[in-house]
């Protein structure tokens, strides 16, 4: 079906990179200029994180760290599955999907 | 002493970090009405919030909320805007110390005024960050970060971190050498580098430990909460330890437990020390109750300023308008300040969300904001 394959754009080596809808969580909307939905490209989620950091600058670091671990208190869901790793690959339909935990209280 | 001159233009405004956010507090040199404003960062816990006194409108902040990593916040227009820097403070691998990962920026120091633009910045893990460019980039201080020492500061793998993670705070620089930097670290003790970071030595001869791990605490044990040098005199240096309160001239190396001057009952555990701006004899301390399981409250429920002038040689109790009984205040060390005016206003935030001032040099205090959230910081600057 049209609205499931894959979208493809053109990056600047002419490499055809999927496109992907990633879902923005609250607490990053001062990066994304209250925007709850992006799209980003890349085959990895680790892809996807750096092309959405590109865009928006410090938006990785605030859920990654530089030992590139997922933060403690994030998780990254491709659709309903949980991502352990950012070398996970990722294609389109499937949605990245930010979440905060619940957690604190403080 | 030199009399300060003031012009009507002169206003005192705190810079005040919370658990969720920051605010300002402002007055006039009379500093009898304050201007609340805020909340910025609403949510984020600010560390610490630093104006530059070389460049007064310049504000660097360092956040983290609970959920995501953490960062620093520049603002050049005094803290009408501000704007994420470009590069925080972030690890880099290295062979000896492994993979790191930072929690949070917890304290931040203006360079020397020789250099323009420089910020030092003290996190958890123990690290230290330098920036050249406003804060808006920074550079691992890797003379400290990558030490062949850094594993046994930090404890690594021996289970030994505070509950709220160490901390390397009171980063100083000597007024009259750049190169000259102190930084404290928690259990770690206070260092001193006289090639801008290149390089650290101890400097914890004299101080108390509670840690019988280490067996030479002068080089490691040591849990400097507060540490200062006098901008009046740099080679008068004062610390609130974990264990009691000190003095050290230059170049002097064995630190005098000024604390014991304190009342017994009372005792000389606390967070915060302070400064006089331009008498070295004078400093003040918020004393809390270190005994048993180490409540960090006011002792008895009856808060105090304690007040010394005489460097330590005897201490006074500065309670005028605090609450007779019932109630337990913490004051972390971050949350006492000094302004620069004459007499001194003195500042203090609680972790109840209150702020208590002074106008005169500790001798009567008044609330002047109450149900902020918990205070992390309060910088008192003349704005």
């Amino acid at each position: 079906m049209a609205e499931n394959r894959a979208v493809f754009a053109v990056d600047h080596i002419c490499r055809r990179v999927p496109r992907l809808k990633v879902r923005i969580p609250s607490v990053l909307y001062s990066y994304t200029k209250g925007i709850s939905e992006v799209e980003g490209r890349g085959e990895t989620v680790d892809d996807v994180l750096r092309d959405l950091d590109r865009r928006y600058p410090g938006l990785r670091f605030r859920i990654i760290d530089e030992t590139d671990n997922i933060r403690r208190h994030i998780m990254i869901f491709i659709d309903a599955r949980r991502v352990a790793s950012l070398a996970e690959r990722v294609e389109p339909p499937a949605e990245v999907v930010i979440v905060p935990s619940i957690s604190g209280g403080k | 002493m030199k009399r300060v001159k003031h012009n009507s233009a002169f206003r005192v405004r705190l810079w005040v970090g919370t658990r969720k956010g920051l605010w300002t507090l402002t007055s006039d040199l009379a500093r009898k009405k304050w201007t609340i404003a805020g909340p910025e960062f609403l949510g984020q816990t600010i560390y610490h919030a630093f104006p530059d006194p070389r460049r007064p409108n310049i504000v660097v902040a360092a956040a983290k909320t609970g959920h995501l990593g953490p960062t620093v916040f520049r603002s050049v227009d005094g803290g009408k805007t501000w704007k994420e820097a470009k590069a925080p403070p972030k690890f880099t691998p290295h062979p000896k110390t492994g993979e790191r990962a930072l929690e949070h920026v917890f304290w931040l120091t203006a360079g020397h005024a020789s250099e323009p633009g420089v910020w030092y910045a003290g996190t958890a893990p123990h690290g230290i960050f330098r920036s050249e460019d406003n804060g808006d980039t920074w550079a691992s201080v890797t003379g400290f970060n990558d030490n062949p020492m850094w594993p046994r500061w930090s404890h690594q793998g021996a289970g030994a971190n505070p509950p709220d993670l160490p901390n390397t705070h009171s980063i100083r620089i000597d007024p009259r050498d750049p190169n000259h930097v102190y930084a404290a670290f928690s259990a770690g003790g206070v260092h001193e580098s006289l090639d801008r970071g290149k390089s650290w030595r101890p400097l914890n001869q004299g101080v108390a430990t509670v840690f019988p791990a280490e067996k030479d605490p002068e080089f490691f044990g040591n849990d400097p909460h507060c540490f200062v040098v006098h901008p009046a005199n740099p080679d008068r240096l004062y610390q609130q330890n974990h264990c009691g309160i000190y003095r050290l001239d230059r170049p002097g190396e064995k630190w005098t437990r000024i604390g014991n001057n304190m009342p017994k009952s009372i005792g000389d555990i606390g967070f915060p020390i302070v400064v006089h701006p331009r008498d070295p004899d004078t400093a003040w301390v918020f004393p809390m109750d270190g005994t048993e399981v180490w409540p960090r409250t006011s002792p008895g429920g009856k808060p105090a300023v304690y007040g010394t002038r005489d460097a330590g040689e005897s201490w006074k109790r500065l309670d005028s308008g605090f609450p007779r009984s019932q109630s337990f205040l913490t004051v972390k060390r971050q949350s006492m300040g000094a302004d620069n005016a004459d007499p001194v206003g003195v500042y203090l935030g609680t972790t109840s969300g209150d702020i208590w001032a002074s106008r005169d040099e500790g001798a009567r205090w008044q609330r002047i904001a109450q149900s902020l959230p918990s205070i992390t910081s309060v910088v008192a600057f003349r704005a």
